[in-house]
């Protein structure tokens, strides 16, 4: 007994030097092996950020787990009863130790306020980081998105290489469909988006709850009638994205996917002016372009938000004419 | 601090019945109540009350035009739920007692015929439970394996998309059902007492109640199929809540009948835990499995009410046409969100809490050492238990409501991860240089713990704001709660279960079908569920019936996975059916030469528990110490009768 409780403690000194070896190889093998392929890849600045706070999660995430699995290995090893270890001591110094209690205590609560400020501060230089932030949205990308915005609702926004470019996602049962508002507010099921340019989706439904997820573009946003859900991603190179519904949305939610494509600034400036031309008669019939376009009981839709900037409470202005 | 004596019980009621005045509804034999009548009496009251919808309501132009009556099913499935527990007897007190009749209390039919009765006794209700759940499980498993078989394929389908969609929801909300009680309702009503030195439970009747509705929920939700399914998943999110069809009546209807059953079982066991402790039981004394009943119990008699209302809105929505969640008259989907998820993440916890306080109160047991740092296993559940209700808009990160309020809710997620991490903590501590002995329950208690690292650490990447962009809403998310509800509490009930069923039916658990069964379900719900979290990461949303090709090899290795996941379940049937009938091995008094309360009684446990409420001398894990305090006085040894136990009272 005496020899048991003199060197208590040597088991959880070696699970420790275990766990630290274990730990930095796994996390060096992660961050460079898995690291550069994690989700969602880096088709754009949002994507590529997502990827890096999922990979420095991971990071944390690893050597947790390591070291978990490495004490059970030690006991699994040493502490079974067929095994020929010490017999097992009761009493007080098995029912708690002050010393290992606050080190866990504190060791946790670090790493979990450390996550926190990392996943904030994350989350506001990232603008958003691709997630739906509403009818006003708090962390927006540098550049006039406010004029932007504001001018794309009076239909007197333009785009030209360089600029922010406003698009609109429209959900419904079951496929998502695209408005342009800087090109006439022409409407088409195909999602086309010039490389380097900083896009704000504004995602918005006819009927239940979609959600709007660009896998590629690092963007998410769900879609709810009368609600005009603001996403923002900076694209950089071009490539082709996936965009599929991660809501729930009745029947043929598995179905409602489809794929677009960012290309170069000037291929997406003749794709626009080209089937802004192809469908003007179609866009004449449209609704006039607004943020949402389901009807509502009193002009205000659930008025989220009705004192923000981006979207002045005129419920005219903010919700568009009524359709009847 | 006074004994047994003085401590008022109900023993005079079960030891000697009043037989010459048993009313009807009582006797043994067919003619009384039971499950026989609740069945009629249930089909007469949906009857009765579909009649009575059509006559008040048929002529409403909205509803001759809709060609569907949501008042008719409505009062129909509510009278079959009535006449549901007409039938039982679960009304005859309350309804003597509301026209100012003398109530006999419940007489205790003998035999085994007393399962299929309203029953007030807690150890009865502990055993009926245990067949209610299995029954959720195993009928939610199907649903789950017809799942995954639509899934082995992108292209050719099995099910249409509609029945797809009835089937997965289906599954998920029976799932939910089954987990709010699924250790509550068998092992905490029929332990607490037994644990607390307690006779019985502080309402036997609502206790009794508890699981006849739990029964009556089930009826309800899967009334959704004959009235076509609903296609809203387990969340049932307006609008497309308000846009189904009459299955959606059994979906709101049978989560606030549940939800009755729920508060009900929740709040007895507070009521319970707080007053029927015996003398000497002081909280530092409480066995940590009580501990986590009683955090588990505030959950769910403070969160099903908000369920509970939330349900009823969607019921008035559909039916009279209010619109609490219609956008278009003034309501707001956003509305349905925030309630049902102000319920839905402590409905989280009352998911998880009941599988730490098993696997805490188990390693003792088979380490033989004290359980390690008591107090902040105690203290992390009630913490975990109080953060729960400020976590639940991390499920709307990307819903588009207040984004200023997504750092607080990321860092309240992420702290509730500190108490959770207690039980860890705890766990490890008490390993620590034991002797281990490594059987059955021992075995799906390590088991918990590595499934539910997994899902607790992938909790923090979506707590995570901009990871959960990448992770919301798909299969990573599906994989993490499987992880912690499937992978924590159900192996935390399959170790209860083979720990305390000895004990509950006086046979043990065949170890070798039980070894097989443990890591058929190990392996196979690892092999199952963490393809799963890769697929997610590949971006396959969930709820859907066909996905992209290049996600076939690791969807198929899912599917067959689960198929043999599925299998080990009924592994674990044959191993009840083998060891409880075919092949009967007595157990012994106490097999796993634990210190708990539980098993110092005589086995089995006579009606009335204790013959004198033990006085608690200390708390139950002194292992591994010579000279340790005995854990209770039971004036007399257990099982030594004394008429001095038995004083003249009724149960409330
Ligand atoms: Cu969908
Ligand atoms: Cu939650």
């Amino acid at each position: 007994m005496a020899k048991n409780n003199s060197n208590y403690g040597s088991d959880l000194r070696k699970i420790l030097w275990i766990w630290a070896v274990i730990s930095i190889i796994v996390d060096v093998l992660f961050w460079f092996l898995v690291g550069p392929h994690m989700a969602p890849g880096r088709l754009t600045e949002t994507a590529k950020n997502d990827q890096m706070d999922l990979n420095i999660l991971m990071i944390c995430a690893l050597p947790v787990i390591v070291g978990v699995w490495t004490y059970w290995g030690w006991s699994l090893t040493h502490w079974g009863a067929k095994q020929n270890g010490p017999e097992p001591i009761g009493g007080p110094a098995a029912r708690s130790n002050l010393k290992v209690q606050t080190w866990w205590i504190a060791s946790s609560s670090v790493l979990v306020l450390a996550l926190a400020i990392f996943g904030t501060l994350a989350l506001i230089m990232d603008h958003g980081s691709g997630g739906g932030e509403g009818p006003n949205p708090v962390w927006m990308p540098d550049g006039p998105v406010t004029q932007v915005e504001t001018a794309a609702l009076n239909g007197t926004a333009t785009w030209s290489p360089g600029k922010i470019l406003p698009v609109q996602v429209i959900g419904q049962q079951w496929k998502f469909t695209y408005r342009y508002p800087t090109f006439g507010g022409f409407e088409t099921q195909q999602l086309i988006l010039p490389a380097n340019t900083t896009i704000v989706f504004n995602v918005t439904s006819l009927d239940v709850i979609h959600s709007f997820w660009a896998y590629q573009l690092g963007v998410k946003a769900d879609a709810n009638p009368g609600v005009n859900d603001v996403a923002f991603t900076e694209t950089k190179g071009t490539g082709n994205f996936e965009v599929r519904c991660s809501e729930l949305c009745g029947i043929w939610h598995g179905a409602m996917y489809n794929s677009g494509a960012v290309v170069s600034q000037s291929t997406f400036q003749q794709w626009a002016t080209s089937t802004q031309a192809a469908t003007a008669a179609n866009t004449a019939l449209l609704p006039k372009f607004a943020w949402t376009y389901t009807p509502d009981a009193n002009g205000a839709a659930g008025g989220y938000y009705p004192d923000g900037n981006l979207t002045p409470y005129s419920s005219v202005q903010v919700y568009g004419a009524k359709q009847s | 601090m006074t004994i047994s004596a003085e401590r008022p019980t109900e023993v005079a009621a079960s030891v000697a019945p009043p037989a010459s005045k048993t009313p009807w509804t009582q006797r043994p034999g067919w003619m009384s109540q039971h499950l026989g009548t609740a069945m009629v009496a249930a089909l007469l009251g949906y009857l009765l009350g579909h009649w009575f919808g059509n006559y008040v309501s048929a002529n409403y132009p909205y509803i001759a035009n809709s060609g569907q009556n949501n008042i008719a099913n409505t009062l129909g499935l509510t009278g079959m739920v009535l006449g549901w527990l007409l039938g039982i007897g679960a009304l005859n007190y309350p309804l003597a007692k509301l026209v100012g009749k003398d109530a006999p209390a419940e007489s205790e039919v003998e035999g085994w015929s007393k399962y299929f009765r309203y029953s007030t006794n807690h150890k009865v209700v502990g055993l009926q439970y245990v067949v209610g759940v299995i029954l959720f499980m195993f009928t939610g498993g199907l649903l789950a394996m017809a799942i995954r078989t639509e899934l082995l394929n992108p292209t050719t389908h099995v099910f249409g998309p509609g029945t797809y969609a009835e089937i997965v929801s289906e599954h998920g909300t029976v799932m939910m059902m089954m987990a709010t009680s699924i250790i509550v309702g068998p092992l905490g009503n029929y332990l607490v007492p037994l644990m607390i030195g307690s006779r019985r439970m502080a309402f036997p009747r609502i206790e009794a109640f508890s699981f006849w509705v739990f029964v009556a929920g089930y009826m309800v939700i899967f009334s959704a199929l004959p009235y076509g399914g609903f296609t809203t998943g387990w969340t049932g999110y307006a609008p497309l809540q308000t846009q189904n069809g009459p299955g959606m009546i059994s979906y709101l209807l049978g989560f606030a009948v549940i939800g009755l059953g729920m508060m009900a079982a929740g709040f007895n066991i507070a009521v319970t835990i707080i007053n029927y402790r015996a003398p000497g039981m002081t909280w530092s004394r409480v066995p940590i499995f009580v501990w986590s009943m009683l955090a588990t119990a505030s959950l769910l008699t403070l969160a099903t009410p908000v369920l509970f209302s939330a349900g009823l809105f969607g019921l008035l929505d559909k039916t009279v046409q209010t619109a609490f969640y219609v956008g278009e008259h003034g309501g707001s989907s956003y509305l349905w969100e925030n309630l049902f998820w102000f319920f839905g993440h402590p409905e989280v916890y009352i998911m998880a809490l009941p599988g730490f306080g098993i696997a805490a109160e188990l390693l003792p047991v088979f380490t033989r050492k004290p359980l390690f740092a008591y107090k902040v296993a105690a203290s992390g559940m009630i913490g975990v238990a109080l953060l729960s209700f400020f976590v639940w808009q991390h499920h709307l990160f990307q819903s588009g409501i207040n984004p200023d309020m997504r750092p607080l809710f990321m860092l309240t997620t992420e702290m509730i991860s500190l108490p959770t991490g207690f039980i860890y903590l705890v766990g490890l501590g008490t390993m620590y240089r034991a002797k281990i002995r490594w059987e059955l329950p021992m075995l799906f208690v390590m088991a918990l713990f590595f499934n539910f690292l997994i899902g607790g650490v992938t909790g923090v990447f979506l707590s995570d704001v901009p990871v959960n962009v990448t992770v919301h809403g798909g299969f990573f998310v599906l994989s993490h709660f499987h992880y912690t509800i499937m992978g924590g509490l159900l192996f935390a009930f399959m170790a209860g279960l083979y720990y305390w069923l000895p004990k509950m039916t006086g046979r043990m658990m065949n170890k070798s079908i039980g070894k097989v069964h443990f890591w058929m379900m190990f392996v196979f719900f690892n092999l199952t569920f963490f393809p799963m979290f890769i697929i997610g990461l590949l971006g396959q949303p969930r709820r859907v019936f066909t996905y992209a090709s290049n996600l076939q090899g690791l969807n198929d290795f899912a599917s067959i996975s689960a198929f043999l996941l599925g299998t080990s379940f009924l592994v674990f049937a044959w191993n009840l059916v083998y060891s409880l009938w075919i092949n009967p091995v007595k157990a012994p008094a106490n097999p796993w030469d634990s210190l708990g309360l539980e098993w110092q009684t005589a086995s089995p446990v006579p009606a009335h528990n204790f013959d004198r409420i033990p006085v608690i001398l200390t708390d139950p894990y002194h292992y591994s110490e010579p000279g340790a305090p005995a854990l209770a006085d039971f004036g007399g040894g257990a099982g030594a009768s004394t008429s001095a136990a038995s004083t003249e009272s009724n149960p409330a």
